[in-house]
């Protein structure tokens, strides 16, 4: 019946950081930090930064010669001055609004599973199980995934073949598949689970007797999720948006199968310039959007202090 | 208020926490529920609090039956035992909390939240955040908290055990003094029997879900009903007598010379200096205490001594020598 008070994970990580580390400790500390930091390097820092010159390289139709111009940066923003939108301009504001749509269903969503997860479920052995439920969907490749949708969705798909058959629509619904619905849909699917474990996470460190303390307080179940458990969700919130953002912002492949190719997105324009060997041009474009990412990633961590909470 | 507990019984599946205990708190009293972990006491307070639904039985504050209402509706209020102050407020937003939820506006709020700051000595921390506080200040923030919205019933689970003894004791005084000046009736959950003797008009210990005395704790302490009473409370022997058994307080014990006819035999087993008394350790024949007894000391008997008394008879461990006790000093148990 009493619960025995444990050690606030936030005092012992401050303690032990504040007894000094001595050198030998100290470099091997650096030791043991560098196998993931060579990873590091090797498959992020030096591609990135290979991917920075080519940018400023120049291209034709045949060949790639190393140069310092601006060129591909004025391609990828060329008639962004006039009146119209230009195709740049348009492409993003196509990703953001799939950015925007999947994060306004994910959100909610992630966060009531999270919570049920969390807050309902008692057991831990049915806990773990409805987890490895959610990881489901990630038994098989994305893109199987993705075509799964097909003969669910498709013009003589499950779901317009039931309708028919049951009489309630007489031509099948267009736009189930090859539509925006059906990216939202297939983000949705793919990313969801994304933003579950972080919210989850969040949750899970809330001490339960704040939520007594609040009811004690006189405050209804609605009052609680909103001045408690939602202040406190907030890191696992950013992070899973984070995580949301990033996936949908660089995605081609789900824009290009669920839109019938249709449809424009960043990751797609930098892919159709790969397939034509305009690597200069890929790049810049590839900067570009590494540059918006950070932009976003940089605004949701203004909500919180990451470092305080990881 | 005074608080009335009837038959209130709580099962959790077949294993009973309490059961079916009666107890009247009387408007304005410091009441103590006393008793070793596990014997039931936080989930009584937790149900006089509406935290915890009773299976059976009835708590009455005031005037009604409270039954399945709400902590805010009961007019109670509760401070927890890790103080559950939220994290992400600062003192005086966690102690602002509870009228934010009633829809109180934010300066008449934050100005009765920092009037309770100040009472219990935290005005001059309102801006901090429950991380950069000491236990101590954590505690006052909490109980702050809790008055904030004037209870008529305050409940404490173990408000004192996180913090350290010289704090502890202190905050024992100011919890006595905010009682006093308010005139509240306070429900104090602790397992130590020297806080609920220094705190309470009315101690009530707890042993398996079942009260075993409720009284002033002059009484308990003079007149233990029962056996586990006198050993919980401390500072009695129980002796088994062939005709019942019965409690002597240990610095009643006689030795030596002083011990009368019918005095036993008794050897030495151990002797600790306390300062102003000494403990004396005592095995006799024919006393062996019963097992459940021998976990909380090793003797079957202790005698506590003046240390001018021990001075003028020093023992040492291994000596034998005759103990008794004044007739009037024997108090018979019930069980």
């Amino acid at each position: 019946m009493n619960d025995l008070a444990l050690p606030r994970t936030g005092e012992t990580a401050a303690a032990s950081i504040a007894t000094a580390p001595r050198p030998r400790r100290r470099s091997l500390a650096y030791l043991q930090a560098a196998p993931l930091a060579l990873v590091f390097l090797v498959f992020l820092v030096v591609p990135l930064l290979l991917t920075g010159i080519v940018s400023f390289w120049e291209y034709n139709e045949y060949a790639i010669t190393p140069a310092l111009t601006l060129q591909n940066y004025t391609d990828v923003f060329d008639g962004c001055l006039s009146a119209d939108l230009c195709t740049t301009v348009r492409t993003y504001l196509s990703t953001l609004k799939f950015v925007a749509l999947t994060l306004a269903i994910t959100l909610p969503l992630g966060f009531a599973i999270a919570y049920f997860l969390a807050f309902h479920i008692r057991s831990d052995t049915v806990r773990m199980g409805l987890f490895l439920l959610c990881t489901i969907p990630f038994w098989t490749s994305n893109v199987i995934r993705m075509i799964s949708w097909i003969p669910l969705l498709g013009r003589n798909g499950l779901i317009n073949d039931t309708l028919r058959s049951l009489g309630l629509i007489k031509a099948p619904i267009e736009g189930l598949l090859y539509s925006d619905f059906a990216v939202v849909l297939a983000f949705v699917h793919l990313d969801t689970v994304f933003m579950i474990v972080p919210i989850f996470n969040s949750l899970a460190r809330i001490d339960r007797s704040l939520i007594e303390a609040a009811r004690d307080c006189g405050a209804s179940g609605f009052q609680t999720l909103w001045n408690v458990v939602l202040p406190l969700a907030k890191p696992g919130i950013a992070i899973g948006s984070i995580f949301v953002v990033t996936l949908v912002m660089g995605d081609f492949v789900t824009v290009g199968m669920m839109g019938g190719q249709q449809i424009a997105s960043v990751g797609k324009v930098i892919q159709v310039q790969m397939a034509y060997l305009q690597f200069p041009a890929a790049a810049a474009n590839a900067v570009v959007l590494l540059a918006a990412v950070l932009l976003m990633i940089l605004g949701l961590t203004r909500m919180i202090d990451l470092r305080r909470e990881l | 208020m005074n608080v009335e507990l009837i038959g209130l019984t709580k099962r959790y599946g077949a294993a009973t926490a309490v059961d079916g205990i009666d107890l009247k708190v009387p408007s304005g009293a410091y009441c103590c529920l006393l008793g070793p972990s596990g014997c039931g006491k936080t989930t009584t307070l937790r149900m006089i609090g509406g935290h915890e639904r009773a299976s059976a039985g009835d708590v009455v504050i005031g005037p009604k039956a409270v039954g399945d209402a709400t902590p805010a509706e009961r007019g109670t209020a509760m401070m927890f035992q890790s103080y559950a102050l939220f994290p992400h407020l600062d003192a005086r937003d966690n102690v602002a909390f509870s009228l934010r939820m009633r829809g109180i506006g934010k300066a008449e709020r934050r100005a009765k939240a920092m009037a309770m700051l100040d009472l219990v000595q935290m005005g001059h921390l309102a801006g901090r955040l429950p991380a950069q506080l000491s236990g101590g200040q954590q505690q006052r923030v909490a109980l702050a908290r809790a008055l904030v919205t004037g209870p008529k019933v305050l409940l404490l689970d173990e408000p004192l055990s996180a913090l350290d003894p010289f704090l502890r004791v202190r905050m024992r005084v100011e919890l006595k003094r905010i009682q006093t000046e308010l005139g509240l009736t306070f429900i104090h959950v602790t397992h130590s029997q020297e806080e609920a003797m220094a705190l309470s008009d009315l101690v009530v210990v707890m042993n398996a879900g079942r009260i075993e005395q409720a009284a002033d704790p002059r009484t308990v302490f003079e007149r233990p009903a029962t056996a586990f009473v006198a050993r919980f409370i401390g500072g009695h022997n129980v002796i088994r007598l062939p005709d019942g058994m019965i409690a002597v307080r240990a610095d009643r014990m006689r030795l030596g010379d002083e011990a009368g006819p019918g005095a036993l035999a008794a050897r030495v087993v151990a002797v600790e200096y306390q300062g102003t008394s000494v403990h004396v350790g005592l095995d006799a024949d024919g006393l062996e205490q019963p097992p459940e007894a021998l976990a909380e000391s090793s003797a079957a008997l202790t005698a506590v001594l003046s240390d001018a008394a021990f001075a003028a008879h020093p023992l040492r461990p291994g000596d034998t020598i005759p103990v008794g006790w004044d007739a009037t000093a024997a108090h018979r148990l019930d069980a």
